[in-house]
């Protein structure tokens, strides 16, 4: 059945069979391979890769349209955000994204996308349906994540050497607070209700859970693996469950995703994943949580419920993040 | 290491305002929380390295190592700055011998600021760091002398290294010797007292890590071995088998011409080959790439080790003055030794500084010309405290008193 789903996504015979198709279910991922220049599409059914695409220089983030009909990729080396049509798999425009576009977010609006332009130390806001920049923000050196909160009014952006989140008014594109937070700060989350913000500091191996309120730190979140030096645990990748039960963290080099309980703040348990587990995504209804792991080129599959890896998926080389089309 | 009368710049002291940040009003942006505004003045005392006649011309070492990195590094952090209104300024002053470097220093002082990035040679560090009314009264960062003597004797309080001592380097290629089971050397070295010096801190390692000298051989080739190489190169390395041709070359004399002539098909590491430093333009990993793309935006050249120590002087200087709001030399001074610093550097991890002689904790990678080969610490080197600590001088060998004070 995939492989006949795939033939025809490929075939573009897409009016008539793709309803059909999805309505059976198959949950897809889209994974971007840094160092290959593709996306790894994997079935979520099968956990089998269905198909690699070709985009463009050194693809890192990658997140969905509100409806899940376009994929926007940024291509950090092409210096672009492409927009991929989800029906015809084929890059259909270019969005101007400032240069070295690495992470960004989408507005709760669905048409501003905010962009962390890693080498110039600005956050490109960018209108999805005209297509043009309408704001660009100084930030401090090398912005990395960025997150949008529920209600629209936050962006936040994280900024690598400068150790700081930037907060930007969304009604006037202009950046109105910092948080210090712990070295080389690389993503962040809003939980779904809006009231915290959850940091990773890959060098300082913390996490900062900030109050939104008041922009203040009101926990730092420590990991202790044993037989793991701290210096190898780099936090990166965040995921927040909206249960409001768990927080995943991705560990970078020490290969484990930590299982934060939200009401302690205590970790519960480190998960044994590929090497080098940076970004994360929730796939079937929260059921399952992937993971990208850059130098072993695979994504690791967690059941949620079982809090156990079930699966691992070789996909390209350097896999960076990953999007799912949940259906 | 004698003192020279060149320099870069004609007159014997230049006085040179590189970076006055005038771009930081254009943007108002401090947080609410902002407090007043913070003016960090940091000195850039450069006197120039001699070096001695090369055999090969195809690479000189680019005459302006170090300032640009330091440039950059006060651009970073007032980008940084901007957000907490802190303003980072740059003084470069060319000194060429001992008195100057003084006289410079103490003027330095007497407007009322401490904070100083030394691009000297180690002799005339030393004879700085000790002059009474400068001794602990500046935090004084050593960006370029390698020698061992300054972390183990000659330590002073006040002043940090973030350049990789000898050891460091040498310790850190010994370990991926030993990981590689390549353990009997051949040491290969030149005249010079800095090849000396390594070549001591190569027998070191050995014994350390358990490294096998099979021969030590000084070369006194007075031929032009651009053309001879092939012939004479051979001969001088035969003896026992090898695992490995290690070599003492420093300033690249002799020692480029050793890789593919050497009696035994063995690969060659040392100064030449596989080499240790503290940075090259081949570091990608880490998020380095973008340091090395801004680096080579603002200089039109790849970032060298030199280059990379300014910058991470500077760097070390103002994440101190971002996390304690002070500019005051004996708040960061403490704080830079304090259990909370930590700085990220593109290393891959947190570099923090060795409170027994105050030198740069850090990674070293080992490079090819084209691509970086492994970085140590190896994996499986061990240290009770921190894994970086296998590197160099280790706390119980060192009798330095070194003060966490200024």
């Amino acid at each position: 059945m995939k492989r006949r789903l795939l033939i025809s996504l490929t075939s573009l015979c897409m009016t008539i069979l793709l309803p059909h198709g999805y309505a059976s279910g198959a949950d897809l991922a889209y994974i971007s391979n840094e160092k290959d220049n593709t996306l790894s599409v994997i079935d979520l059914n099968s956990f089998d890769v269905v198909n690699t695409i070709s985009v463009g220089l050194r693809p890192r983030g990658i997140t969905f349209s509100h409806d899940q009909k376009q994929l926007y990729i940024c291509a950090s080396d092409s210096d672009s955000i492409q927009v991929m049509d989800i029906a015809s798999l084929q890059v259909i425009s270019d969005l101007p994204s400032g240069e070295d576009p690495e992470q960004f977010a989408l507005h709760p609006n669905g048409q501003h996308l905010y962009i962390a332009n890693e080498d110039s130390a600005v956050v490109t806001v960018v209108d999805t349906q005209s297509r043009e920049v309408i704001a660009q923000v100084d930030v401090g050196i090398e912005p990395e994540g960025i997150a949008v909160s529920p209600d629209g009014k936050w962006a936040v952006n994280t900024s690598e050497t400068t150790n700081m989140l930037h907060w930007i008014d969304t009604s006037t594109f202009t950046l109105v607070d910092n948080t210090l937070v712990g070295q080389r700060p690389r993503h962040v989350e809003f939980s779904d209700d809006g009231k915290i913000l959850w940091a990773s500091s890959e060098i300082g191996g913390t996490v900062t859970v900030v109050d939104v309120a008041s922009r203040k730190p009101m926990k730092i979140i420590d990991f202790k693996i044993p037989g793991v030096h701290r210096d190898r645990i780099q936090p990166v990748g965040i995921k927040l469950t909206k249960d409001g039960r768990y927080a995943f963290v991705a560990l970078g080099p020490a290969n484990h995703i930590a299982v934060i309980d939200r009401t302690t703040y205590e970790v519960e348990s480190y998960l044994l994943v590929g090497r080098r587990v940076w970004h994360m995504a929730f796939a079937k209804d929260q059921q399952l949580l992937l993971t990208t792991n850059g130098v072993s080129g695979d994504v690791s599959v967690i059941d949620i419920e079982d809090l156990e890896v079930i699966k691992s998926i070789k996909v390209g080389r350097y896999p960076w993040g990953v999007a799912v089309s949940q259906k | 290491m004698k003192a020279t009368m060149t320099s870069i710049h004609h007159h014997n002291t230049v006085l040179a305002i590189i970076l006055m940040a005038s771009f930081l009003f254009t943007v108002p942006l401090a947080s609410a929380g902002a407090v007043e505004s913070l003016t960090i003045p940091i000195l850039y005392l450069h006197q120039t390295i001699d070096r001695p006649p090369v055999l090969s011309n195809i690479h000189v070492p680019p005459k302006d190592s170090g300032i640009k990195g330091a440039e950059l590094a006060i651009h970073d952090s007032n980008t940084t700055g901007r957000f907490l209104n802190h303003h980072y300024q740059l003084q470069y002053i060319s000194a060429n011998d001992l008195k100057t470097a003084q006289q410079q220093t103490k003027q330095w002082l007497q407007q009322g600021h401490q904070l100083i990035l030394a691009h000297l040679p180690a002799k005339t560090l030393v004879s700085l760091a000790n002059t009474p009314g400068i001794q602990g009264k500046a935090i004084l960062i050593n960006i370029a002398a390698k020698d061992d003597e300054l972390r183990t004797q000659h330590c002073t309080t006040g002043l940090l290294h973030v350049i990789p001592s000898r050891a460091m380097l040498a310790d850190a290629l010994a370990q991926f010797l030993v990981v590689k089971r390549w353990r009997k050397w051949l040491l290969i070295r030149g005249g010079m007292p800095e090849d000396k010096a390594f070549a001591k801190a190569i027998k070191r390692s050995a014994k350390r890590f358990g490294g096998k000298l099979l021969e030590e051989k000084h070369w006194r080739f007075d031929t032009d071995l651009r053309r001879t190489a092939q012939q004479e190169l051979p001969l001088f390395t035969q003896t026992d088998d090898y695992d490995i041709t290690l070599v003492a070359d420093e300033a690249g004399d002799v020692g480029e011409y050793i890789p593919y002539n050497t009696w035994r098909p063995r690969p060659v590491a040392g100064t030449q080959g596989l080499t240790p430093l503290g940075w090259h333009a081949v570091v990608e990993q880490w998020g380095a790439i973008q340091l090395q793309n801004r680096f080579r935006s603002h200089a039109q050249r790849p970032m060298n080790d030199i280059d990379y120590a300014a910058w991470v002087a500077v760097r070390a200087i103002a994440e101190a003055v971002t996390r304690t709001g002070d500019q005051d030399a004996s708040t960061l001074y403490s704080y830079l030794f304090s259990e909370h610093y930590e700085l990220a550097a593109f290393k891959g991890r947190k570099l923090s500084f060795r409170p027994w002689n105050g030198q740069l904790r850090q990674p070293i990678p080992l490079v090819h010309p084209r691509a970086l080969v492994s970085q140590s610490p190896q994996p499986g080197f061990l240290h009770p405290h921190s894994e970086l600590d296998t590197l160099g001088f280790d706390k119980a060998e060192v009798s330095c008193h070194y003060r966490l004070t200024l």
